[in-house]
């Protein structure tokens, strides 16, 4: 009996060492990014040819998307608004939803599963078939070369992404509300850009979005560089990139809300 | 893939990037509406401002001239103090009448200003000396209960 109260609490030791030790190499990692980033952005058309590939490739997913959730919340918020008899108000709630919380919320998801995702099957691949390694033999910092310029192409293009969403959605929204249901366009337009504030809305989603990306880069070529180097550990990162980000795109979006949002 | 269609992309994606954000800023939200250049400010007292939130809009005849910019309690005289940001090109006469309304039968309030006669115009800083408070449901209704029981039966 001691002898498993001992093994048990072992074992619990370990996992807490574990996971304290792989958070002090995720910040040292952050760091060691952030110095080699200099080097990389000398050679720009890496960071170039990642935005490429994360931003440029998910453009599809994000603007259908975008548009089926402002398509359906058009007609949700029809539908609720107008028992009360202000279906003009349609506008002010797509737009503020939108901006604030699903715009970043959405496309930072759809961005962790569609590009972080790739990026870290790509880096843990390399690193599966040892070509860090042999970088690091060639006098090629991995660093600069390969994990910067993923990251930095998530960063930028996530903030893009989710402007582009909401854009979209705001569009779905016009056309269920105005042109199939008939809610006056006037009204619509007036509305919205009556109780939307550019710093207060629009920026702090951009704000959130930005977050959002630094967060999701990180992960994914986090986890790629620290996979295990087999097919399994591959997958098993990818796995883990996609789960963490979405908790940490639900989690820091709460943490951002009640900064931005309280009281007003 | 070569370079050159690579940043031809890539400056696609950019491109719409920034149409989605400047849609955002100015045809969803109000940065071309109401984001005054050149503001001033002035300040008003009142008793009660209701419902009146920070940001709220300043109307003269219906049209919004401005924003609330601050709204603080004194507590020497146990009022509110409320600074507006007026639209510098909108000047407005010494005795102008602010008064808390309500837009709608339920909607947001508003700070609604009421030119007066006077030649003289309120300067950056003035404090705006007429004002009346917002009706605050509650005191209207006991009033009427008042009234109504005052009466009294004698009435009939």
């Amino acid at each position: 009996m001691a002898k498993r109260i001992v093994s048990v609490v072992a074992g619990l030791g370990r996992r807490v060492n574990d996971s304290l030790q792989r958070l002090g190499f995720a910040a040292r990692f952050f760091v060691m990014l952030l110095v080699y980033s200099g080097q990389s952005f000398r050679r720009i058309h890496l960071t170039i040819r990642e935005l490429f590939f994360s931003g440029v490739l998910s453009l599809l997913i994000i603007l259908v998307s975008g548009l089926f959730v402002g398509l359906v919340l058009g007609l949700q918020g029809y539908e609720t608004l107008q028992r009360y008899g202000s279906s003009e108000a349609l506008g002010v709630l797509v737009a503020l939803s939108l901006t604030r919380e699903l715009g970043p919320v959405i496309a930072g998801l759809l961005f962790a599963s569609r590009a972080g995702s790739s990026v870290t099957a790509e880096i843990g691949l390399m690193k599966a078939t040892e070509q860090l390694t042999a970088m690091d033999m060639m006098a090629v910092n991995p660093m600069a070369r390969i994990v910067a310029p993923r990251f930095w192409g998530g960063v930028i293009s996530m903030p893009l992404l989710a402007a582009m969403f909401s854009a979209m959605g705001v569009f779905g929204g016009y056309l269920i509300g105005v042109v199939f249901i008939g809610v006056d366009e006037g009204a619509f337009w007036s509305q919205m850009q009556a109780s939307v504030d550019f710093h207060h809305d629009v920026l702090n989603g951009v704000i959130k979005s930005f977050v959002f990306g630094i967060a999701v880069s990180l992960i994914a070529v986090f986890e790629g560089y620290d996979s295990i180097p087999t097919a399994e550990g591959v997958s098993r990162a990818i796995t883990r990139t996609v789960v963490n980000s979405a908790l940490a795109i639900l989690a820091l979006d709460f943490v951002l809300t009640s900064f931005m949002f309280r009281g007003i | 893939m070569n370079r050159k269609l690579l940043d031809l992309w890539v400056g696609f994606f950019v491109a719409i990037g920034i149409a989605a954000l400047l849609f955002l800023a100015l045809k969803v939200g109000n940065l071309s509406a109401s984001n005054f250049l050149e503001t001033y400010q002035l300040a008003a007292k009142f008793d009660n401002i209701g419902g009146l939130k920070v940001r709220g809009p300043v109307k003269s005849a219906g049209v919004v001239v401005g924003r609330v910019s601050e709204i603080r309690f004194d507590p020497k005289t146990y009022e509110a103090v409320v600074t507006l940001n007026i639209d510098a090109r909108y000047q407005f006469p010494k005795d102008t009448f602010a008064s808390i309304l309500t837009s709608g039968l339920l909607g947001e309030q508003y700070i609604g200003l009421d030119a007066g006669g006077d030649e003289k115009m309120l300067k950056v800083g003035d404090l705006i000396a007429k004002t009346q408070s917002a009706v605050v449901l509650e005191k209207l209704i006991s009033q009427f209960m008042f009234n109504k029981a005052s009466d009294g039966p004698d009435k009939k």
